[in-house]
């Protein structure tokens, strides 16, 4: 079995049988040290938050998690990653479930998707597996259809979910991994950060490590979209130039104007910069960005800016899971404060309040989601404040498409 | 230090919290309590604190660590 070389690793089998599987990837080794492996691998988590793999492993396996979720919620509409490796990977995401469930003494495993479709495939894989599994070693995995909703992966939210409940966020005094799923401490790795610690186990960290930057070592998928020819799922390496994942999209219809680096509550990097940003933390951060779950929407000359964005964030307003007031009342009035900005001959003063409204939502919060949407927002007007300027004489940037 | 923690999903804003405890918290224009700084307790503090975790109708106040 030779490891996979280059930066294509996760979507390798011929198939999605088990069998083709372990043809490409070979058995399973559940015999290793998986913190030590992954300090030295240095896996980041592929949720969006990008915290490492290995300290929220350790503490879990010292705490002793009740239960581990392989989270493939991606309520995020500009991503499509998670259910491509769901889809198309399933083995290496139930892999590592089985692994971080070894690791941490987990007798109970979920992996939670928002596709009727996927899982049903994956509880057939499962009783495949299930069949070859000497019984003692035998882990209850279930299947569990989210709601398709932005909030649906936050891990609150999906210990919600898989209690049979709302799948909405709880307040988070008492964080998940100290009491989750039936008051028992409770692990949720997203489905790609699994998948790799399935092929870490495997391969070892030193191969992990052998592309991608220092810091953030490996792989991981990118969803790419937006005005591109051809919009999908990218795997590249960690540090990759943001232009290479847009020539994999087939590159842009019309122009680069922008791009927005790690989804909806990610950050703008402006056209300008673009050819110069690479998709890491370092180059990222001076734009606000990360690259979180790995989202890039490409938006063409000839769109306007300003009005895509008011749209994203009266989106966001919409998502709001109306538990939590500075979140229910703020964030329309937040998207609304950005959408006057689009209006022609608006007091460039407007932007104050759009700017006080981000104040007033961050936060303030059970969830991220507040936040997530003032980062957003900020970014907006960064990005583009000529964009601002032109609306405020009557006029707009965007050129029509010919 | 301890800390005041607010359960925003149970809070309704009654305002009892930032009559209590004005050195912390101010009211949005919704009567939702704004934090004026971080919600660290001082012991000057904790006990005024202790009074707006029991006045709170909806029990969206605890006091961590």
């Amino acid at each position: 079995m030779s490891p996979p070389t280059g930066a294509r690793r996760l979507l390798l089998a011929e198939d999605t049988s088990l069998a083709a599987h372990l043809e490409r990837y070979g058995p399973l080794t559940t015999r290793v040290d998986l913190v030590r492996l992954l300090e030295h691998a240095g896996l980041t988590g592929h949720g969006g938050a990008g915290f490492p793999a290995a300290t929220k492993l350790r503490g879990a396996a010292s705490r002793g998690a009740g239960v581990v979720i392989a989270n493939g919620a991606e309520g995020e509409p500009a991503s499509a990653k998670d259910r491509a490796l769901l889809q198309h990977a399933p083995h290496l995401v139930l892999d590592g479930l089985l692994l971080a469930a070894r690791a941490t003494g987990a007798r109970s495993a979920y992996v939670a998707t928002p596709s009727p479709r996927t899982a049903e495939a994956l509880r057939e894989q499962l009783a495949l597996r299930e069949q070859l599994t000497v019984r003692r070693d035998r882990l209850r995995t279930e299947v569990v259809v989210v709601e398709d909703r932005f909030i649906s992966g936050e891990e609150s939210a999906l210990v919600n979910a898989v209690e049979g409940r709302p799948g909405i966020p709880r307040d988070r005094a008492v964080p998940v991994f100290e009491r989750g799923v039936r008051r028992q401490p409770t692990l949720v790795h997203n489905v790609e950060t699994l998948a790799h610690l399935a092929l870490i186990a495997r391969f070892g960290s030193e191969w992990f490590r052998s592309v991608g930057t220092r810091e953030q070592p490996g792989t991981f998928l990118a969803t790419v979209s937006g005005d591109v020819a051809a919009p999908g799922v990218h795997e590249v390496e960690h540090g990759a130039p943001l232009p290479q994942l847009i020539d994999a999209a087939g590159g842009p219809t019309s122009g680069v104007q922008a791009v927005l680096v790690g989804g909806f509550h990610g950050a703008w990097v402006p056209g300008a910069s673009v050819p110069s940003t690479t998709m890491s933390s370092s180059s990222l951060a001076p734009h606000g960005a990360s690259v979180g779950a790995g989202v890039v929407l490409v938006l063409g000359y000839d769109r306007c800016g300003l009005r895509e964005s008011a749209g994203i964030a009266s989106y966001l307003a919409g998502q709001s899971a109306r538990q939590c007031g500075p979140c229910v009342l703020g964030l329309p009035r937040l998207a609304e404060s950005l959408a006057r900005l689009v209006h022609p001959g608006v007091d460039p003063g407007s932007v104050d309040e759009v700017v006080r409204m981000t104040a007033l939502v961050r936060g303030r919060g059970a969830c991220a989601h507040p936040d997530g949407t003032a980062r957003f927002v900020i970014s907006t007007l960064r990005a583009f404040s000529d964009d601002i300027a032109a609306h405020g004489r009557g006029g707009c940037r965007a050129t029509p498409a010919h | 230090m301890p800390r005041l923690h607010i359960d925003w999903t149970r809070c309704d804003g009654h305002g009892l919290c930032a009559e209590l405890l004005p050195e912390l918290l101010g009211r949005d224009e919704w009567g939702y309590p704004l934090p004026r700084a971080a919600l660290d307790l001082d012991v000057r503090l904790l006990e005024h604190a202790e009074h707006a975790v029991d006045a709170c109708p909806l029990l969206a106040l605890k006091i961590i660590g």
